[in-house]
C-alpha cells in the first residue's frame, strides 16, 4: 500500500476510524482541537457520532457512558482539558471500561501556553486521578505512529478493559510525514460486561465497593492488571544501543532530535545510542535495568520538555549503578541537536 | 394511596442482592424518604411499557447512588453532577436505548449544573427524574442549591440568607425556557393525589422518549425526614404549606403534541469503502507513466518563510509531497505557536534517502525567503555552501553571505504578470527544483494539480513552475 503525506493529527483520526471506533466527544483546545475537527468531518461519514461537548468533563463523562456500551469511543485534549478529565478518568479506570484518550501536550502550569512541553508525564504515566490506578501510555514519535498507536491503544485498552492515552506533543501532531494506512479492523473483541441494553445484559458499570476488604480486592485485581501489562506489553525502539557506552533518552519530539543528536556523535567516534520508550506505561524498566548491569554502559543521559518527569523512572530503574544525567527544556523551547551534543559531552 | 405501587413491579429487583446484608427485601432509604416511591413509580411506568431490557438508569451520587441495587435494568453509576453526559454518550452510542438520568439537587443543580443544561439544551433523548428534596441527603444534611431561604442545614446552622447563599434555585423552570426541551414538570410526593399525579408525569416523561420525541425532565419534590430532622408527617405537611409554595407544582413546558419524533439516520459503509471515505489517496498510484530516477545520497534541509497569504505552507506541502513521490523520506512541520504571531509563518521541509530524524531545522541547506524579516532571521543560519532564494522584488537587501549561493527571483511581481499573487510559492518551488535538480520537471507538473486541487489555479501553477525553473537558471 502506498503513503499519505499527512499531519499527525489527522493520522490519530483515521487510525482510530480504522480500528473501528464509533463515538467521539470532544472539546476545542489548540493544539488538539485539529483532532476534534478532523473528527467532526470523518466519524459522522463512517456511521459514527461526534459530538462537542460542554466541556472535558462533559466529554470525558460521555465516554464513560459510551465506553459501558459494546462501541469503541475516543476523546482528544491538550494538558488543561487533560487535568480537567482527571475525575472521570479514575471512574473509568475504576470501572475497567476501556476507552482511547488523545493528549496533545502544551505548555504549563495553568494556562502556560500552546507550545510543545512534555509535562503531562507525570498526571498521564502516574494515574494522575485519585486512586491507585494506571492508564496504558503510548508516546509516538511520527506521523506513521500517531496512526499505528492509536490503532494499538484501542486494541490494548479492549484487551485489558483499561483507558489507554496517546501522548504526544504538539509538533509530533502538526507535522506531515507519509503514512501507511492499514485496512480497517472489521470486529472488535466482544464485551460481555458491556450494558447492552438486552435481556442478557442488565450489566452494571459501577467503581463503587463500600466494604473494605471487597475494595481492596478489586484494587488488588487492578494492581495484578497493571502487572501483567508490565510483563506483555512493553515497547520500544533502541538504535545503535548494542556497543554503546552512552544511552540517551528521550520519547516524542526529543526522540527525533536525539536521534539527529547520536548520527552527530557516532560521526564523531563517540558510542552514543537512542533508547525510546515507545510505552510509557509500561515502562522498559527491565530494558533499563539490563543496561545498568552492562559493563559496556557508562552512562545515560535523559532529555525532556519538562523540569525533568520521566528521568524519575529511568533512575527508579537504574538503581543508582550508572549516572544519569539529564537536559531539559521548558516554556515551549526545544533543544537543538547542537545544544543537545554540547550538553552531552559536559557529561562525559 | 393506589395498591399497585406498592406491589414489586418485574423490573424492579425481588431481592436486593447487591445491597448486601440481611435484609434484602428494604431499601436503603430512611424512613419517610421519597427517593423509594419514586423508585416504585418508574419501575412500574418501565415494566408497564415494556421497556425493561432495553432501560438503562443512571445511578448519581448522592442517596440514590444505589438505585442500581434495585432496578433490574442496565446499570451505570457515574460521578457526581455528571449524570447526563454519561447518558448522552450512552444513548449516542446506543439509540435505541431508554435513558434515565435519576438526579438529586446537589448532583443535578449544584456540581452538575453544566451539564444538565447542555444535556437538556441539546435535546438529548433522555428522561431526567430529579429528585428535589431541598438538602443534601446522603452527606449529612448540609445545604442544597434548592434549600429554602432561612432554612437550617449543617452548613447553614443559622438558615439560608439571601446574602450569602442566594435564592434557591428553580430548575423545573430554568429547563422549561431552553427551546429543546419537551416536557417539564414539577410534582410532589405527599398525598394520593399527587402520587398519582406524580406517576403521570412519570410515564409520560418515558413515553416522550419511547416515541423519540426528545428530553424530558420531572422535577420531583420529595421529602428527607431525616435530612430535615422532621417527622415524615410533618416532612410531608413542611412540603405542602412551605416548599411547594415556593418550588409551585404543575408543568411547566409541554410541546409533546407538537413535536415529531426525531430519528438519525447514520450510513453504514462497508470497510471497503473506509480508505476512500477517509481520503487516504496517494500520489503514487495516481502517476504511473513516469519513471522515476535512482535515489541521490542527500540530507534536504528547506526552510520557507514569508507572510501569511504567500503560501510558504504551501509550497511546502507541495515540496515535500513531490519528494515523497519520488520515494524519498520526507518531513514538514509549520511554524508553531508564538512563532506564528505577527503575520509571518514558515515552514521546514527536510527531505533525505535516509530515515529523518529531527524534523526541527536549526540550520538550512536552502532557505526560500519571501519577504525581508524572513531573511533577516534566517539568513545567518543558513548552511555554508547552502542556497539562498529570495524574493528580490520585495525584498530591497539582499543576502550578504558569500558563501553559500544567493539567486533572486522578482517572484511575486512575476506572479502578478501571470495573474496572481497567490502563484509567487509555484515560482519559487520551480527555482528550488530548478537549483536542488533532484526532482523530475515533468512528474512535478502531473503532480502539482493533484496537491493543490483548486482548479482555479492549475494552469497557473503550471506555468509559474516553468517559469521559476527557468529564473533559477
Ligand atoms: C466530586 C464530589 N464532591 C462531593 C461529593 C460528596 N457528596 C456525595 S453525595 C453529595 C450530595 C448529594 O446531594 P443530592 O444530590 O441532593 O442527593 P440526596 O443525597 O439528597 O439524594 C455530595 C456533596 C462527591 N461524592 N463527589
Amino acid at each position: 500500500m502506498s503513503k499519505v503525506l499527512i499531519k499527525g493529527n489527522e493520522a490519530v483520526v483515521r487510525g482510530a476510524l480504522l480500528a473501528g471506533c464509533k463515538n467521539f466527544f470532544g472539546y476545542p483546545i489548540t493544539p488538539a482541537s485539529e483532532i476534534a475537527e478532523t473528527a467532526a468531518y470523518y466519524f459522522p461519514l463512517l456511521g459514527g457520532t461526534f459530538l462537542q461537548a460542554e466541556s472535558e468533563i462533559g466529554a470525558i463523562n460521555m465516554i464513560y457512558g459510551a465506553a459501558s456500551f459494546n462501541t469503541r469511543c475516543m476523546t482528544a485534549s491538550s494538558s488543561p482539558g487533560f487535568s480537567l478529565k482527571q475525575e472521570g478518568i479514575s471512574y473509568i479506570a475504576g470501572a475497567e471500561l476501556p476507552c482511547v484518550i488523545i493528549d496533545i501536550m502544551r505548555g504549563g502550569p495553568g494556562l502556560g501556553n500552546i507550545a510543545p512541553e512534555q509535562a503531562d508525564y507525570n498526571q498521564v504515566v502516574k494515574g494522575g486521578g485519585h486512586g491507585n490506578y494506571n492508564l496504558i501510555a503510548l508516546a509516538p514519535n511520527s506521523a506513521q505512529e500517531m496512526c499505528d498507536l492509536t490503532m494499538l491503544a484501542f486494541d490494548l485498552s479492549d484487551k485489558y478493559r483499561n483507558p489507554a492515552v496517546v501522548l504526544a506533543d504538539g509538533i509530533i501532531g502538526q507535522m506531515m510525514e507519509p503514512v501507511e494506512f492499514p485496512k480497517p479492523v472489521e470486529t472488535i473483541p466482544d464485551r460481555p460486561w458491556a450494558v447492552r441494553g438486552t435481556v442478557d445484559s442488565h450489566n452494571l458499570i459501577c467503581s463503587i465497593e463500600l466494604l473494605p476488604d471487597k475494595l481492596e480486592a478489586h484494587n488488588e485485581a487492578l494492581q495484578a492488571k497493571y502487572a501483567k501489562i508490565k510483563e506483555h506489553e512493553i515497547r520500544y525502539e533502541a538504535t545503535y544501543c548494542d556497543d554503546a557506552e552512552h544511552i540517551l533518552i528521550g520519547y516524542g519530539i526529543v526522540s527525533r532530535i536525539l536521534h539527529t543528536v547520536v548520527d552527530v556523535l557516532r560521526a564523531e567516534g563517540i558510542k552514543a545510542g537512542l533508547f525510546r520508550p515507545i510505552t510509557l506505561f509500561p515502562f522498559p524498566t527491565p530494558q533499563f535495568e539490563a543496561f545498568a548491569n552492562d559493563k559496556n554502559v557508562k552512562s545515560f543521559f535523559v532529555s525532556e520538555l519538562s523540569a525533568g518527569q520521566m528521568v524519575d523512572d529511568v533512575r527508579l530503574a537504574v538503581n543508582g549503578k550508572k549516572p544519569v544525567n539529564l537536559h531539559t527544556r521548558m516554556g515551549g523551547n526545544i533543544p537543538t541537536v547542537k545544544e543537545l551534543v554540547d550538553k552531552f559531552k559536559a557529561t562525559i | 394511596m393506589k395498591t399497585t405501587i406498592l406491589q414489586k413491579p418485574a423490573s424492579f429487583y425481588d431481592e436486593f442482592v447487591l445491597k448486601g446484608g440481611s435484609q434484602l427485601k428494604s431499601t436503603h432509604y430512611c424512613p419517610g424518604c421519597g427517593h423509594g416511591i419514586l423508585h416504585k413509580l418508574i419501575a412500574e411506568a418501565i415494566s408497564d411499557f415494556n421497556i425493561q431490557d432495553r432501560t438503562v438508569l443512571i445511578s448519581p451520587v448522592g442517596c440514590s447512588v444505589f438505585a442500581y441495587y434495585y432496578f433490574d435494568v442496565g446499570n451505570i453509576q457515574a460521578a457526581h453532577g455528571r449524570a447526563p453526559a454519561v447518558a448522552t454518550g450512552y444513548k449516542r452510542a446506543n439509540p435505541d436505548s431508554i435513558m434515565i438520568s435519576y438526579q438529586g439537587d446537589g448532583d443535578l443543580a449544584a456540581i452538575g449544573t453544566n451539564e444538565i443544561l447542555h444535556a437538556a439544551n441539546r435535546g438529548e433523548q433522555m428522561t431526567v427524574f430529579f429528585v428535589n428534596n431541598a438538602i443534601y441527603g446522603m452527606t449529612g444534611g448540609q445545604m442544597a442549591p434548592t434549600t429554602l431561604i432561612g432554612q437550617k442545614s449543617t452548613t447553614t446552622p443559622r438558615g439560608r440568607t439571601l446574602q450569602n447563599e442566594g435564592y434557591p434555585m428553580k430548575m423545573a423552570e430554568i429547563i422549561a425556557i431552553l427551546e429543546a426541551p419537551v416536557y417539564v414538570e414539577r410534582v410532589m410526593l405527599t398525598d394520593a393525589k399527587n402520587i398519582a399525579r406524580t406517576r403521570k408525569a412519570v410515564r409520560k416523561a418515558l413515553k416522550i422518549q419511547i416515541d423519540k420525541k426528545g428530553f424530558s425532565f420531572v422535577e420531583v419534590l420529595s421529602a428527607c425526614p431525616t435530612g430535615w430532622k422532621m417527622t415524615p408527617v410533618n416532612s410531608k405537611k413542611w412540603m405542602t404549606d412551605v416548599l411547594s409554595k415556593h418550588f409551585e407544582l404543575g408543568v411547566k413546558k409541554d410541546i409533546s403534541e407538537d413535536r415529531e419524533p426525531v430519528i438519525v439516520m447514520h450510513p453504514e459503509p462497508h470497510f471497503k469503502e473506509y480508505h476512500e471515505l477517509l481520503d487516504i489517496k496517494s500520489l503514487a498510484d495516481k502517476i504511473t507513466d513516469v519513471k522515476l530516477p535512482a535515489l541521490k545520497p542527500i540530507l534536504d534541509e528547506v526552510k520557507i518563510a514569508g507572510f501569511g497569504g504567500q503560501g510558504v505552507l504551501s509550497m511546502g506541502y507541495a515540496l515535500a509531497n513531490i519528494a515523497m513521490g519520488h520515494n524519498y523520506q520526507v518531513s514538514w512541520l509549520p511554524s508553531y505557536g508564538p512563532e506564528m504571531r505577527g503575520g509571518t509563518a514558515n515552514c521546514s521541509v527536510k527531505v533525505s534517502d535516509q530515515r529523518i530524524g529531527s524534523p526541527i531545522i536549526d540550520n538550512p541547506t536552502v532557505l526560500v525567503a519571501m519577504n525581508k524579516p524572513s531573511l533577516i532571521r534566517f539568513e545567518e543560519d543558513v548552511q555554508p555552501g547552502g542556497i539562498i532564494l529570495y524574493d528580490s522584488g520585495l525584498i530591497d537587501t539582499p543576502p550578504t553571505r558569500k558563501d553559500v549561493t544567493v539567486i533572486g527571483i522578482q517572484a511575486t511581481e512575476e506572479a502578478d504578470k501571470l495573474g496572481s499573487r497567490k502563484i509567487a510559492n509555484m515560482i519559487m518551488l520551480g527555482a528550488y527544483a530548478k537549483s536542488s535538480g533532484y526532482l523530475l520537471e515533468n512528474y512535478i507538473l502531473q503532480a502539482l494539480p493533484l496537491i493543490i486541487k483548486n482548479k482555479a489555479f492549475h494552469e497557473m501553477n503550471d506555468k509559474a513552475f516553468k517559469l521559476g525553473m527557468r529564473l533559477a537558471k
